[in-house]
């Protein structure tokens, strides 16, 4: 490399590296807004004022956000740790028939699960809320599964069976199929396969499923608005009816904000690269 | 038989998941459908067949002429926004950069956080308030002498504002998308192009980008579907207003407010259908593609 072209390519590193830094200084703006709106004190909620830091600092407004949200976060919870648990155990056995122990048709099959990867929720809403609503009469529990987590649980499962579909299969693929005939010649069945030869080496597809359908059932607004009623309203729903009273500061709206993101926030710092996969795993691997 | 007895064991243990995804996917999509055929526009009655007459009717009504327009700006803003910036972001990094893991997970970090709390965020950001009263972005273009915006309650870059957030929230996947496209590209077909006299621009041109379309089909495909359903983005932000209203709000105030299911279903079925159009072909090629393979 000549001496232009190395200093041509310098200053092109240093380009590279200024727009990348100015883009994080745009991705957190929000951040910025968030965390310094929710430290101050009431005075302070003035348009002038908007940009800067607060005068005082004061926790008051995450005291009263963390009052009002806390119902909330814990039915998240109550929907979110089953829920997920859930989607895995069913992902883990069709993505293991789909890629080891294959019928004819599977093709066919694992396509028509694909498309409910992409259904639009608003498609199934209606006959959603009546056959839960069915549910709950023929069974004699009002409220239960319209109106309650259980319905909701049953919801998110049951349309998360696509990508989980996808990400156990995706994963098993590259199991080699020289271990499941090994098995199977030691006289292993299906399901003893499974039990002793698959599911001891799924761990990272587990975290990734499980991480995956915590992030989405956690997140999720649309399911939760349209099934669930005021006792077993999750965190989204809650927050979404703090921050559009309009009698509520920005300090606490901001807070709570913050306190409902906290939990998926954590997951993603701490585990990252298995959330990252998921993501890659809906694109279909491109 | 003997070839029964090895796949039956299979089919048996995927039948539950078969059975779920025939009633709640496929069953409920035809119900929907059905009443959408029906004139069931209020809570009590029953409902008689009527055909695709609701289909029709709907384009009488002026709030869904607004609804499907909102939509189709927000989408073309949306998505064309987060595939140029995505990129953009996945270009400058392709050849590696010091700090490169803090800069992905910074760039992705905005996926991880629900709509509606990123809604309240920006509905802040994008107060209208202008002058003495203007917060937000408004204050800040103030100050550094930019002007003033309605955001999203302008009548006609209203959506295309909406579409802000949105693009914050997800240009960070594409660019992780495209990086991963980017790092596939065998570095040795790079190598032979410059051989071949191509300067590093033409490497990119001949190279680079015609092995990049099938991840910028997906990044289209994903970005497509999650803007033509948007909803909890739009309620997060504006609420329920017919200046930001857009089809999936409609069909819950049709739902909800006006207790009219047939017209919800109608206006389901259209969301479905708009998303069917490019899902089930792309859907169809990459399952084929995979088996080529």
């Amino acid at each position: 490399m000549t001496a232009v072209a190395g200093r041509r390519a310098a200053v092109f590193g240093w380009a590279r590296f200024g727009l990348l830094v100015l883009f994080v200084v745009v991705f957190l703006i929000p951040i910025y807004v968030l965390l310094v709106t929710s430290f101050k004190p009431l005075t302070e909620a003035d348009p002038s004022q908007a940009w800067n830091l607060p005068q005082t600092w004061t926790t008051e407004a995450w005291r009263v956000a963390w009052e009002k949200l806390a119902p909330g976060l814990w039915n998240s919870v109550l929907l979110a740790v089953p829920g997920s648990l859930l989607s895995c155990a069913l992902g883990s056995m069709n993505g293991y028939v789909l890629s080891k122990w294959r019928f004819p048709g599977a093709d066919v099959l694992f396509t028509l699960f694909l498309f409910g990867m992409f259904i639009p929720y608003q498609g199934v809403m209606i006959p959603l809320v009546q056959l839960l609503v069915s549910i709950d009469q023929f069974a004699g529990l009002q409220g239960v599964f319209y109106g309650g987590i259980p319905g909701l649980v049953l919801a998110h499962v049951v349309y998360g069976i696509p990508i989980c579909t996808l990400i156990f299969r995706n994963y098993y693929v590259t199991i080699p199929d020289e271990l499941i005939e090994a098995s199977r010649v030691d006289g292993a069945g299906m399901l003893r396969a499974y039990w002793s030869v698959v599911l001891p080496v799924s761990g990272p597809a587990i975290a990734v499923v499980i991480i995956w359908q915590f992030t989405s059932l956690w997140n999720d607004f649309l399911f939760a608005v349209f099934l669930t009623g005021p006792t077993s309203w999750p965190t989204t729903v809650m927050l979404n009816n703090i921050a559009g009273a309009q009698a509520t500061p920005y300090s606490q709206q901001m807070a709570a904000a913050i306190l409902a993101s906290i939990p998926t926030m954590l997951i993603y710092v701490l585990l990252g690269r298995f959330f990252m996969r998921g993501l890659m795993a809906g694109a279909l691997k491109g | 038989m003997r070839r029964a007895r090895t796949w039956l064991p299979g089919l048996l243990l995927v039948a539950p998941s078969i059975i779920l995804i025939g009633v709640f996917v496929y069953g409920m999509l035809g119900w929907n459908f059905r009443v959408a055929m029906t004139d069931q526009h209020d809570a009590v009655s029953e409902g008689e067949f009527v055909g695709l007459q609701n289909f029709i009717d709907i384009w009488d009504q002026q709030r869904w002429h607004l609804s499907v327009n909102h939509a189709i700006v927000f989408t073309i803003v949306f998505v064309v926004g987060a595939l140029v910036l995505g990129w953009l972001l996945a270009f400058l990094m392709e050849k590696g950069i010091r700090g490169e893991g803090t800069f992905r997970a910074i760039y992705l970090f905005p996926m991880a956080i629900s709509f509606v709390a990123t809604g309240i965020v920006w509905r802040w950001l994008m107060n209208s308030g202008t002058g003495e009263r203007a917060v937000g972005l408004n204050r800040l273009f103030d100050w550094i002498g930019l002007p003033q915006w309605q955001w999203f309650r302008d009548p006609d870059w209203g959506m295309a504002a909406m579409a802000l957030p949105a693009i914050w929230q997800m240009s960070g996947y594409v660019m992780a998308l495209f990086l991963a496209g980017f790092r596939g590209v065998p570095e040795e077909l790079r190598e032979a192009a410059r051989v071949d006299g191509c300067t590093e621009w033409g490497v990119y041109r001949h190279v680079v980008l015609p092995l990049l379309r099938p991840v910028t089909l997906s990044a289209l495909i994903i970005l497509g579907h999650i803007s033509l359903k948007v909803f909890d983005l739009i309620v997060a932000v504006s609420g329920k207003q017919i200046i930001t209203d857009v089809p999936a709000v409609f069909m819950w105030v049709a739902v909800f407010d006006s207790n009219d299911p047939a017209k919800g279903a109608t206006i389901a079925s259209y969301i479905v259908l708009s998303v069917a159009i490019f899902v089930i072909p792309y859907l169809i090629w990459s399952v084929r593609k995979e088996r080529r393979s």
